[in-house]
C-alpha cells in the first residue's frame, strides 16, 4: 500500500505539487507517484500521433492549447556500481503552433542505495519557419536545475561517461547544477520516413564549466502509411518504429569523441485509439565509456483543450 | 522562494499568458479572411490529384482521422468553432484536393493551425477525401450524402 493521498478533484497545479511532495517520502512511491500523475489528470478530450523517439526531437510541436502528460523510465546497468532506475514526468503544452513549452520532474532509484528527486527542467521549442520545407529547423532552449545524482540520460553531452553515474547518491546529490541547454533540431519527412538530427550545446552556469556538446539522430516510419477505416488497436499504422543514436562530443576545450559515450537504440511507439501512446526502447552502449544497456519505456496521453480550460478559469473567452 | 512555489507561479503565469495570447490571436473569432490562406497554394500543389480519389475506403478512413486530429478545433461535424473555421464553407468545398492537401501539409502556423506533415501523405489524402465528401454549407442538408462521390 502506498503512502500517497491523491487529490483528483483539486485544481491541477495544487495536486501536482502535493503529489510530488508526498511521493518523495517513499522510495517505492516516487516512480509510481509520477506515473499516477499521468494516469489521473482530468478528463479532457484528447488525441495522439506521437513519434517513437525518446531522446531525439523531430520538428513537430504540440498542438496549440493541448497538454501532453508523459511518464518515462530508464533502467540502466552500471559497471563498478549499482544499476539504477531513473524516471521523469513531463508536461508538454502547445502554447502556439510555433511554440511548445515543457516542464520535467526527474527522479531516480539506485539499487542498494536510495531514491531521490533530482530536479526539474523547463524546455521551450520554437519553430523557425512557418511552412514545411525539406529540412525544418526548430530552436530548443532549456533551463535545468538538477543535482549531480540525476540519471535520466535525456541527453548525453560533453564527456558524460558511465563512471560518472557510479557515485553514491549521498555524495552526488550535493552537487547542484544550473544548466542552459540549447539545441538546433533539424527534421525532414518524406515517403513516410522522418529523419531528425539534433545538435546540443550546454553550459553549466555554476562554476567555470565550459560549453559541452552532444548530438542525437533518429529515423522512424509508421508500419503502414494508409489509415484503416475502422478504429483498431493493432492496425499497423498505429505503430511507428525506428532507431536513434546519441552521444557526447566533448567540450569547448576538447571537442571530439575522446572520452565520450554513445548509444544506439531501436525505438517503437504504439499510438492507441484510446489516445494513449506507449514507447519502448532498448539502448546499447557503443563503447567502454557507455552503460552497456539502457531500457527505456514511456506512456503518454494528450489532453486537448487544456489551454482553453485554463483561459476560462481566469475569465478568458475560450 | 522555494523551488516548488517558484515553479507553481511560473506555470500559472505561463498558462495565463499563453491563454491570453491565444485569445488575441484567435483567427476564427476576429478575422473572416482565414480562407484566403487557400489561395496561397502554389499552382503546382493546387493541381495535384488525389491518388486515393477512387479508393472506396478513403473517405471513411479520413473520417476516422478527422475525429482524431481535427474535430477538436474544427468541430465534430466540421462546422467550425471559435478556434478554427468551418470546413463546410464554400471556400473549402470549392478548393481543389491539391489545395487542401497543401494546406494540411503546411498548416497556417501564425494563425494557430499546426503542420500535419507528421501524418503520412496517404493519410493526408484520406483526410482530403473526407473533407471533400462533406455537404457544402450552401447546399441543403441531405442534398448529397457524405462519402458518396470520389474526388
Amino acid at each position: 500500500m502506498l503512502p500517497i493521498t491523491l487529490h483528483q478533484h483539486s485544481s491541477f497545479p495544487v495536486w501536482l505539487f502535493s503529489e510530488a511532495t508526498a511521493v518523495c517520502r517513499s522510495s517505492r512511491a516516487l516512480p509510481l507517484g509520477l506515473l499516477g500523475l499521468v494516469l489521473l489528470v482530468g478528463a479532457l478530450p484528447l488525441h495522439a500521433q506521437e513519434s517513437p523517439y525518446i531522446v531525439t526531437y523531430d520538428h513537430y510541436l504540440e498542438e496549440p492549447g493541448s497538454l501532453e502528460v508523459e511518464y518515462f523510465s530508464t533502467f540502466g546497468t552500471q559497471r563498478a556500481g549499482n544499476d539504477f532506475h531513473a524516471f521523469w514526468a513531463e508536461f508538454e503544452y502547445g502554447a502556439t503552433a510555433w511554440w511548445t513549452t515543457e516542464l520535467y520532474f526527474d527522479g531516480q532509484t539506485t539499487f542498494n542505495d536510495s531514491t531521490l528527486f533530482t530536479g526539474f527542467r523547463w524546455e521551450n521549442r520554437f519553430r523557425l519557419l512557418q511552412r514545411e520545407h525539406f529540412i525544418n529547423p526548430v530552436l530548443y532552449i532549456e533551463y535545468e536545475q538538477t543535482s549531480g545524482a540525476d540519471k535520466i540520460l535525456k541527453e548525453v553531452e560533453g564527456h558524460d561517461v558511465e563512471a560518472d553515474y557510479a557515485v553514491p547518491n549521498a555524495i552526488a546529490r550535493q552537487e547542484h547544477d544550473h544548466e542552459i541547454e540549447s539545441k538546433l533540431l533539424l527534421s525532414s519527412t518524406f515517403d513516410g520516413w522522418n529523419v531528425a538530427e539534433n545538435t546540443i550545446a550546454t553550459k553549466n552556469v555554476t562554476g567555470g564549466n565550459p560549453w559541452e556538446f552532444g548530438y542525437a539522430i533518429g529515423a522512424s516510419r509508421p508500419l503502414a502509411l494508409k489509415a484503416s477505416a475502422q478504429r483498431c488497436s493493432f492496425c499497423p499504422e498505429n505503430f511507428i518504429a525506428g532507431v536513434e543514436m546519441y552521444g557526447g562530443l566533448g567540450d569547448r576545450y576538447s571537442f571530439g569523441l575522446h572520452n565520450t559515450s554513445h548509444y544506439l537504440a531501436p525505438v517503437i511507439a504504439w499510438n492507441l485509439p484510446s489516445d494513449w501512446t506507449l514507447r519502448l526502447s532498448p539502448g546499447f552502449g557503443l563503447n567502454d565509456n557507455s552503460h552497456r544497456f539502457l531500457l527505456r519505456w514511456g506512456v503518454s496521453r494528450e489532453f486537448s483543450g487544456f489551454g482553453a480550460a485554463v483561459s476560462r478559469l481566469f475569465g478568458g473567452r475560450q | 522562494m522555494r523551488p516548488q512555489t517558484f515553479t507553481l507561479v511560473l506555470l500559472l503565469a505561463l498558462t495565463r499568458g499563453v491563454a491570453c495570447a491565444q485569445d488575441r490571436s484567435n483567427p476564427a473569432v476576429k478575422n473572416n479572411s482565414v480562407y484566403t490562406e487557400l489561395a496561397k497554394a502554389p499552382k503546382k500543389a493546387a493541381t495535384r490529384r488525389n491518388p486515393l480519389a477512387t479508393d472506396p475506403d478513403a473517405a471513411a478512413a479520413g473520417s476516422k482521422l478527422f475525429s482524431l486530429h481535427c474535430a477538436e478545433c474544427h468541430g465534430d461535424m466540421a462546422e467550425g468553432t471559435r478556434k478554427a473555421p468551418s470546413l463546410l464553407a464554400d471556400e473549402v468545398q470549392r478548393a481543389t484536393p491539391g489545395t487542401l492537401f497543401w494546406l494540411l501539409t503546411n498548416g497556417v502556423v501564425r494563425r494557430g493551425m499546426p503542420v500535419w506533415s507528421k501524418l503520412p501523405e496517404a493519410q493526408r489524402w484520406q483526410l482530403v477525401s473526407f473533407i471533400k465528401s462533406m455537404t457544402p454549407a450552401s447546399k441543403p442538408a441531405g442534398g448529397e450524402p457524405p462519402h458518396s462521390a470520389p474526388h
